[in-house]
This record gives structure tokens, sequence and C-alpha cells, in this order.
């Protein structure tokens, strides 16, 4: 994670389009300045951050069944728990699943895993667009690389 | 039309808050109702849900930004839900 550049994503594990699924990991650093105030003397990950890394999940299994043609921008959360304390340098499995494609939108399923212990979930909606700059299509794609998405899972569809 | 029209009204009312007398079939879901287009996306999936269908609101929008159709067309009660059926019925054929 760098949390400085809300980062919250170091990795996707497995992206199965065809499933319509998504197995990212994210470790927790074990030092930020967030830990100063979110608690003196007892450094949590903020529950605002899990969930926002469940959204960063959902959203680049958006990407890859959009075949990278739309951004997400996050529009709802529903029924989130916030289940236990996540420490610094905490392991994160988030996992995201596809509850309903609308038209210009996607409903997701999303849940935070630490060592195969449910700590969070939630039902998030997420809006598409079309990618509104060719600057940030590149901002993504650099990213994309930087976290191992699997481009080639979008040839194969 | 009216087994549609009262499933949507359920999905509204659940959704949004909207008390069921004041939807009536030539209300605007947008003008009359107040329904944001956030708490729309909501009432979308349900109704996507529930009909098995995939309403087309980003063409509907097009159309509408493009002069092609009004929202009328799209957004009172009676005509959304006539769109639905013909949805329903598309998936049918």
């Amino acid at each position: 994670m760098r949390l400085e550049y809300f980062q919250l994503i170091d990795r996707i594990v497995a992206l199965d389009l065809n499933g319509r699924t998504i197995h990212v990991e994210a470790h927790v650093p074990e030092s930020s300045t967030i830990f100063e105030g979110h608690f003196p003397g007892l450094p949590l990950m903020p529950g605002v951050l899990l969930l926002e890394s469940m959204a960063q999940t959902s959203g680049w299994l958006t990407i890859g069944l959009t075949k990278f043609t739309r951004m997400p921008f996050l529009a709802a959360f529903k029924e989130a728990k916030l289940r236990s304390f996540v420490r610094p340098g905490t392991k994160l499995d988030l996992t995201a699943t596809v509850e309903h494609e609308g038209s210009g939108f996607f409903v997701m399923r999303a849940r935070i895993n630490v060592d195969g212990r449910l700590v969070s979930n939630a039902e998030l909606t997420l809006r598409t667009i079309a990618f509104p700059s060719p600057d940030l299509r590149t901002s993504m794609e650099k990213l994309a690389a930087a976290i191992e998405f699997p481009m080639q899972a979008l040839a194969h569809e | 039309m009216s087994s549609t029209f009262d499933t949507v009204v359920n999905i509204i009312t659940e959704t949004c808050d909207i008390p069921r007398d004041t939807i009536k079939p030539e209300s605007h879901a947008i003008n009359d109702l107040g329904i944001d287009s956030l708490d729309f996306l909501d009432i979308a999936f349900a109704i996507d849900k529930t009909f098995g269908i995939k309403m087309p609101i980003e063409q509907w929008t097009q159309e509408v930004n493009e002069g092609k159709a009004t929202t009328d067309q799209y957004f009172v009660m009676q005509n959304l839900c006539a769109r639905i059926d013909e949805l329903v019925a598309a998936k049918k054929a």
C-alpha cells in the first residue's frame, strides 16, 4: 500500500473474467503518519481505508470486465461491516464478485480476509464512464502494470 | 401495465422513502418524485433484478442529451413501465 498516494492494492493475484471475480493482496504498512493519529498508542488501519481498498479491488474487476475502456467511480456502500481491528503490517486478501452489471454501473460484493478470517465485507456500487481523458487511462495502465494486472486475460475474452 | 407499475412503485417506495400515494402513472421520476441519479441506480438495480432485464439507462441518457428523445419518454412512470414491458418481451422473444 502507498497510503500517501491512495494506492491500496499491491498485487492482483487472480482475475477471472468468466467467473466475474478478482483476488488481490495488500499489505498495510508498518508505519504511516495516519497511525500517529489513528490512534495514539493503538495504531489501526482506518475503517474508511479498508472500505476504499474494497472499492479499489472492485474497480480493478470492472476495468477488466470493460476491457480497460471505462473508469469506475465509487457511488455507494451498503451493508459495510468492519468486523475486527486491522493493525499495521497486516497482509490483506481482498476479493470482489459481481452481483449485478447494469447500464453504466456495477453492484459488487467485496470481502477482506486476514489469515483466512473475514475482517470486513460490503456491497458497493460503482458507476463506470468512458475514460474522460487519455492521461487518466495512461496513468491507470501504468498502475495496472505495477500491480500485475493480467492484460493477457483481456485478450482471451 | 398495472402489475409492472405496482412492482416499480414498490421498488421506489422501498428505495427512496417516497410515499406510495404520491406516485402516479403520470409522475415524472426525476421532476415530480425528486429521485436523484444515485437513487435511480438503486432503483435500476432492483428493476433489473426483479424483471431479469438490463435497462439501457446510458442509451436513454444519450438519446436525451442528443435531443433524440425527451426525459418524459423514459422517466414518466407509465412510460418507464412500458419500456420495462418492452424489454421483458424482447427478452422472451
